[in-house]
């Protein structure tokens, strides 16, 4: 025959972000390793090779960090003025930075002097880059020129006066040696060729570029300006792809995941934003402290490093596997496989005669008492305190199922002190949560109904019951608040929204009812 | 208007068969019951209906096995006749007509050629007030009988089966009624009657509710609208009667019996729990909880194997003596209303409306059976009157029986009302519905109407659900999310209001592109791929009370009823009224395989039916008076093939079966004549082997054996010349004592070679059906063969009809064929 159907626990749906595989991958890191540079952090660069360092400029210097130390391992402090983009050459032995004093400088990652310097530039140069054959380098400065220089030789080949504004990001191609980008105040993305003596392509952002980022393939170019984040085909002419808006301030930097399956953009708005770059949608959002002004990704996304306005670096390391292995095997000791399939995989011989075994139900413990009508033993069990604060919707279901079998009243009547202050207190806890308001409310009613006649006989019963009475006091200024907040927007919705008129029939023979404007909500 | 000859109104399945208390047989293999205007046979162990004894003109208000002859059955009706039948092959013995509408029936094995009969009191008119009267059988051999001469036994007793009953071998019979118990002794001639008071200091009420005495003792154990049980003995002394009471139920007990051997004492009622209580050791019980539903009657089979308990539900239970619930006989659930629409499921054609508390039923109405429960509420149905309950109070399928929603209400007096829609999905695996979406609270009150979108071919589908509230709400399956392992869910899409009105119908258009909801009397015409509001139609006054869509060629038609006794029909293409009429129409129909529309206009207390198409101003059929009463509940249901009637007037039902359920509540259909023919023939034609029940098993089983032996009997027929049990030898070894035979290895040789074919007939048999073979054989070759020259004769043909345009290349090509080797065919024609 039909078995006891249990009580139904109603799901509440989770509130707070969804969980995808994005913040499941993003949220594996570990805290973050803050580090005090003496200014702003503008630029992060990583070494292409292992044990992959990243540069930092900050300020007038650059730092060398090794992947796992908070000291730097190695400093370059012969700057003059601040020092801007340093940036590793692809084999990690050279490193190129710009200066306020308008010198570039080119250093040997195991030396302290600079081995050249390049002088050419009347303002200060922020962007400096190898070119793909090693044996150049690009640089853009505020005096609206880009250059090339050569590395032995120390000298200028070419000078590229195209832009009308300060020159703060450019990128070299990693598959042509002769192919680089500049990004330009003037709004515009420029390409040049270093074979013909102007640029080849320019696009037009709209807003002051910041920075720029060119995709494995080449085939598509990002830039950052103003609050826009724009995506550009190069192969199509520099036709624009897509055109981003989710920071509410300057995008000062980009970068890609190491997959390049994901984009993160940073901004003064201290977020740093990831996308899926196959449909451009927000995956998932890092919050920082300050304004963000560079950003860095480890290979293989071991490290994101975040440069911000006050001078600080913070540095998440991601998580080892072991480490969330161990944490996992920590909260869960499951029985060994073989104790769930002990004799289940005993597959009967043919002359077996089988016998089956009735299923048995098992009932929690409110359930085995709701199914002998013990519905007082049911609540008690209901309210205890483990239940109570972990697991308040199982409470709340079987004080619905009480309600549902008429028999509340009794269950709730005949409390000492102890249980009815233990009542209260769960309802002083769980009343006002929309969620449970529904039942809850008809049975503090009823609560408040039977023992009206005890009031002011105990003094703990006393002390819940102001509380509950102060909690519903402060419930109900709020949804006066709340309702005053929204008629406020309805006045504003209204005032907005054009008024539509319905398309009614004209000949209104048998068919003339006043033509209505339908009030639409859409969820 | 329009004839309607040959179309007629019948009752069609659904009767109730827990009206009286039913009857197990002799040796436990039947039960029979009483159900409408006929007595079921169903086989206690498959569940299946055996016979249909029809014959009765009116409700069949008893059953009862013949104390003399255990495989005849008595049946009583409120058509004043008591019929006699052969159960086990479905045959009317005899009718005995007595003349007045009879109201229950009794027998004892004790009282030979008396049957005692309930009647009422005044013979010419529906009193109150019965009489229990003895009839005594006329020795007559016709099969129909007047039998006219009764006596009254006890008057003023209840119109109640259960509360009167024969103790002790038909010594005497008791028989309580309110307050009062009275038992007549036979030989005496002498009643008793004992009194209780109204109610005792708690206030519990002591009226007798049902009877059992017991067989062996003298002990009459009564039931209580309370809910106890009172032991009665030492009945036969005026004064010096005494009576212990059992007390368990917490609500009246509606029946009790004894079992055969009087060792135990069964009870039940309102709790759903049959209580066994021990005879003389009242302490000890055994109990069967969660029956299902109240139980109205207890029966208990003659060798106290089985027990049969009917329930409120409509619902017989067969339990084996050691309190195990062997079969459950189903039929269709009726409550006092259908809260959701009859529907019908678009796959197993099955009708769909609400059964049990919280269930929803799906019952087959070509089987008249129902095939299973759908638990809409699961949670435990607590069996106490006065509770409020979670109702079932709206259903709707999709056009392909994929999804199933489900709206549940319940409301308490003061309290908030509860809402939950539940959305269920198809499961192909388990070929029933899985709870795919639960969402609590969908609207802020009553869903007044729902429904899905109609589109086949659209892969994203669409309910929409119109509340008390004032708004309408579509949901739609959303997509999965992400990561979660759990499949896609609904989730509501748009809210809609109109002038803050209360919608009161929906309705999808056939293809879905447009959606009609109602507010009271303005119909609003949205587009759902944009939810645009696209017009406005209405019809003043009256608010609409239906709203239905033309159906294919009458498509671009809007049908709808008012409340101000109006059918309107709009033209959607000019927004205009195309034409209305005056009736009022209590139920608006669409039908969804043509473009047939069914009213049903309540007129002077009657009903009448007209079937219309938008299109035309002439119904296409019409029928007065179908029935007393509203009809508010009709579906059309799809014909599993399709009738192929030409006349007009019935052309309707070609494709699609009405069925509606009264007022009353009792399920009716419309039948053409051709159909009832049918019918009736195949129901001569199926001619069951009586002792084993049918099955669809045993069907198919039967059908090969049934060829098999009529195979044998083909075979056997020409040499069987005589049969063994008719000799003389064997007889009189038949009755010889075992001890005085020769030893059973003896005879048994004996008795085989008796049986078997002589040897040299079955050798012939053998060779010439080898020789047919091997004939069969050459002929299959003769044919390659024929075949073959054929084709030759036919590229001869070709050859010489075509001579002259012929090409060199084709002339070559024929030479070439003409050389082909047939030798292979020689050979195989050698071997």
């Amino acid at each position: 025959m039909a078995s006891f159907k249990p009580t139904k626990i109603q799901v509440y749906p989770k509130l707070g972000e969804k969980v995808t595989q994005d913040t499941l991958y993003w949220k594996n890191y570990k805290a973050p390793v803050q580090i005090k540079e003496f200014g702003a952090v503008t630029n992060i660069d990583f070494s292409p090779v292992a044990p992959h360092n990243y540069a930092v400029t900050a300020f007038t210097r650059i730092h060398i960090y090794g992947p796992f130390s908070q000291e730097p391992v190695k400093s370059f402090t012969r700057f003059k003025d601040t020092a801007y983009c340093g940036r590793f050459r692809s084999d990690g032995q050279l490193l190129v930075a710009g200066c306020e004093d308008s010198v570039v400088r080119l250093f040997d990652v195991s030396g302290k002097v600079a081995l050249r310097m390049f002088k050419g530039h009347t303002k200060a140069v922020r962007v400096t880059d190898f070119t793909s054959d090693r044996y150049h380098i690009l640089t853009g400065s505020d005096d609206y020129t880009c250059r090339l220089w050569d590395i032995p030789n120390s000298t200028e080949l070419t000078s590229y006066q195209e832009h009308t504004d300060y020159i703060r990001c450019g990128i070299t191609s990693k598959l042509n040696r002769d192919l680089f980008i500049t990004g330009s105040y003037d709004h515009t993305l420029k390409l040049f060729d270093a074979r013909v003596n102007k640029s080849v392509m320019t696009m037009d952002h709209g807003q002051p570029v910041e920075s720029l980022l060119l995709y494995p393939s080449e085939g598509l170019l990002v830039s950052a300006g103003g609050r826009y984040v724009k995506v550009w085909d190069l192969l199509k002419g520099g036709q624009p792809l897509v055109s981003l808006k989710n920071h509410h301030k300057t995008v000062t930097c980009l970068c890609l995941s190491s997959n390049g399956q994901r984009l993160l953009s940073a901004s003064l708005d201290r977020h740093v934003k990831v996308y899926n770059t196959t449909n451009y949608k927000v995956v998932h959002n890092f919050d920082y402290a300050a304004s963000i002004l560079s950003l860095g990704l480890a290979p293989d996304d071991e490290s994101i490093v975040v440069g911000m306005t006050n001078g600080i670096l913070s540095i998440k390391h991601r998580k080892s596997s072991e480490e969330t292995k161990e944490i996992s095997g920590q909260q869960k000791r499951r029985p060994a496989y073989r104790v769930f399939v002990k004799g289940k995989n005993y597959v009967p011989k043919q002359d077996d005669y089988l016998v089956s075994k009735p299923v048995k139900q098992h009932l929690a413990k409110y359930d085995k008492q709701l199914k002998r009508f013990n519905v007082s033993k049911a609540l008690d069990t209901a309210l205890e305190t483990w239940t109570r604060f972990r697991k308040p919707e199982i409470t709340v279901a079987v004080i619905k199922e009480l309600d549902r079998r008429g028999t509340l009243k009794n269950a709730l009547a005949g409390r000492d002190e102890r249980g009815l202050s233990q009542l209260l207190n769960f309802l002083v806890g769980n009343l006002v949560d929309p969620r449970f308001a529904p039942v809850l409310v008809p049975a503090t009613e009823m609560i408040l109904d039977i023992y009206q006649s005890v009031i002011g006989q105990s003094p703990v019963v006393d002390v819940q019951l102001q509380r509950l009475q102060d909690l519903l006091e402060r419930e109900i200024g709020y949804q006066q608040d709340l309702l005053e907040v929204l008629g406020m927007l309805d006045t504003m919705f209204t005032s907005s929204l054009p008024r539509k008129e319905v398309p009614c029939s004209g000949i209104s023979r048998p068919n003339g009812l006043a033509q209505g404007d339908a009030s639409l909500t859409v969820l | 208007m329009v004839e309607h000859g040959d179309i007629r109104v019948v009752h069609r399945g659904g009767s109730k068969i827990n009206f009286r208390e039913p009857v197990l047989s002799h040796d436990s293999r039947l039960l029979l019951c009483a159900s409408g205007e006929c007595v079921k046979v169903f086989s206690s162990s498959t569940e299946e209906c055996v016979h249909d004894l029809q014959g009765h003109t009116d409700l069949v208000t008893g059953v009862l096995l013949n104390p003399s002859n255990h495989l005849q059955a008595y049946s009583c009706s409120a058509d004043g006749t008591v019929r006699l039948w052969d159960f086990t092959d479905g045959i009317l013995i005899k009718t005995l007509v007595v003349g007045f509408p009879i109201y229950s029936l009794y027998a004892s094995a004790h009282h030979n050629g008396v049957l005692f009969i309930v009647i009422s009191m005044a013979s010419d008119k529906r009193s109150e007030l019965f009489q229990l009267a003895a009839l005594h059988l006329p020795q007559s051999g016709d099969q129909l009988v007047e039998a006219r001469e009764f006596s009254s036994v006890l008057g003023d007793v209840s119109s109640n089966p259960a509360a009167i009953a024969f103790g002790q071998g038909g010594e005497y019979i008791a028989s309580a009624k309110g307050l009062h118990l009275e038992v007549y002794f036979f030989k005496k001639q002498k009643s008793y009657r004992f009194s209780l008071k109204e109610d005792n200091k708690k206030g519990a009420k002591n009226t007798f509710t049902c009877l059992s005495c017991h067989p062996k003792d003298d002990c009459i154990a009564t039931g209580h609208e309370d809910g106890k049980i009172r032991l009665w003995r030492n009945f036969n002394h005026k004064r010096e009667y005494t009576y212990s009471t059992l007390h368990w139920h917490h609500s009246a007990v509606s029946s009790v019996r004894f079992t055969p051997e009087g060792t135990n004492l069964l009870s039940g009622g309102v709790e759903s729990v049959l209580v066994q209580w021990r005879y003389n050791q009242e302490t000890q019980k055994d109990f069967l909880p969660r029956l299902g539903a109240a139980i109205t009657h207890i029966a208990v089979s003659p060798d106290g194997e089985l027990f049969c308990t009917a329930h409120s539900d409509n619902k017989l239970t067969v339990i084996q003596s050691c309190v195990k619930v062997s079969a459950v006989i189903q039929g269709l659930v009726k409550g006092e209303s259908v809260r959701t629409d009859l529907m019908v499921d678009p796959r197993s054609k099955a009708l769909v409306l609400n059964g049990k508390p919280g269930h929803l039923q799906f019952y087959s109405l070509q089987r008249d059976k129902q095939l299973y429960n759908l638990d809409i509420v699961q949670q435990e149905y607590i069996h106490e009157s006065g509770l409020q309950q979670f109702e079932v109070v709206k259903a709707a399928f999709d056009t392909r029986g994929n999804w199933l929603a489900t709206v549940e209400e319940r409301k308490q007096k003061d309290s908030t009302l509860e809402l939950n829609l539940k959305l269920w999905a198809y499961d192909e695996q388990t070929q029933s519905f899985v709870l795919n979406t639960t969402v609590s609270g969908p609207h802020e009150a009553r869903i007044t109407a729902m429904c899905f979108c109609h589109t086949a071919d659209s892969q994203t589908t669409m309910l929409v659900s119109a509340s008390q509230d004032g708004h309408f709400k579509a949901w739609q399956l959303a997509e999965a999310a992400q990561t979660e392992d759990e499949g896609p869910f609904w989730s509501c899409d748009f809210v809609g209001a109109y002038h803050s009105l209360v919608p009161e119908c929906c309705c999808f258009s056939a293809d879905g592109s447009l959606l009609a909801i109602s507010f009271q009397e303005v119909v609003t015409v949205w587009s759902p791929a944009s939810w645009e509001l696209l017009t406005t139609l209405s019809q003043p006054p009256g608010a609409i009370r239906d709203l239905c869509f033309g159906r294919q060629s009458c498509s671009k038609y809007l049908l709808g009823t008012t409340a101000k006794n109006l059918l309107c029909c709009w033209n959607l293409l000019t927004c205009t009224l195309e034409w209305s009429t005056s009736m009022d129409v209590s139920l608006l129909l669409s039908d969804p395989l043509s473009e047939n529309m069914a009213a049903f206009c309540s007129h002077a207390g009657c009903t009448d039916l007209f079937v219309f198409k938008p299109s035309e101003p002439r119904p296409l059929f019409s029928h007065k008076a179908i029935c007393s009463g509203k009809v508010t509940r009709a579906v059309f249901a799809p014909r599993e093939e399709m009738l192929e009637s030409c006349e007009e007037s019935s052309q309707w039902l070609n494709r699609s079966q009405l069925y509606f359920l009264t007022q009353y509540m009792d399920l009716m259909t419309f039948i053409t004549k051709a159909e009832e023919d049918r019918l009736m023939a195949s129901s001569k034609r199926l001619v069951i082997d009586d002792s084993v029940a049918v099955t669809p098993f045993y069907l198919l089983l039967g059908k090969h054996r049934q060829q098999q032996q009529e195979k044998q009997d083909r075979s056997f027929s020409a040499e069987r010349n005589q049969l063994p049990q008719g000799s003389v030898a064997i007889k009189e070894l038949l009755h010889t004592p075992a001890h005085v035979l020769p030893s059973a290895s003896f005879l048994c040789s004996m008795f085989v070679r008796s049986l078997l074919i002589s040897v040299t007939d079955s050798r012939e048999e053998k060779k010439s059906e080898e020789e047919e073979m091997e004939s069969d054989k050459e002929e299959e070759s003769e044919c390659e063969m024929e075949a073959s020259t054929m084709g030759q004769g036919q590229t001869a043909e070709a050859q010489e009809t075509a001579a002259p345009a012929l090409t060199k290349a084709q002339a070559r090509e024929l030479r070439r064929v003409k050389k082909l080797d047939h030798s292979w065919l020689s050979s195989l024609l050698d071997s």
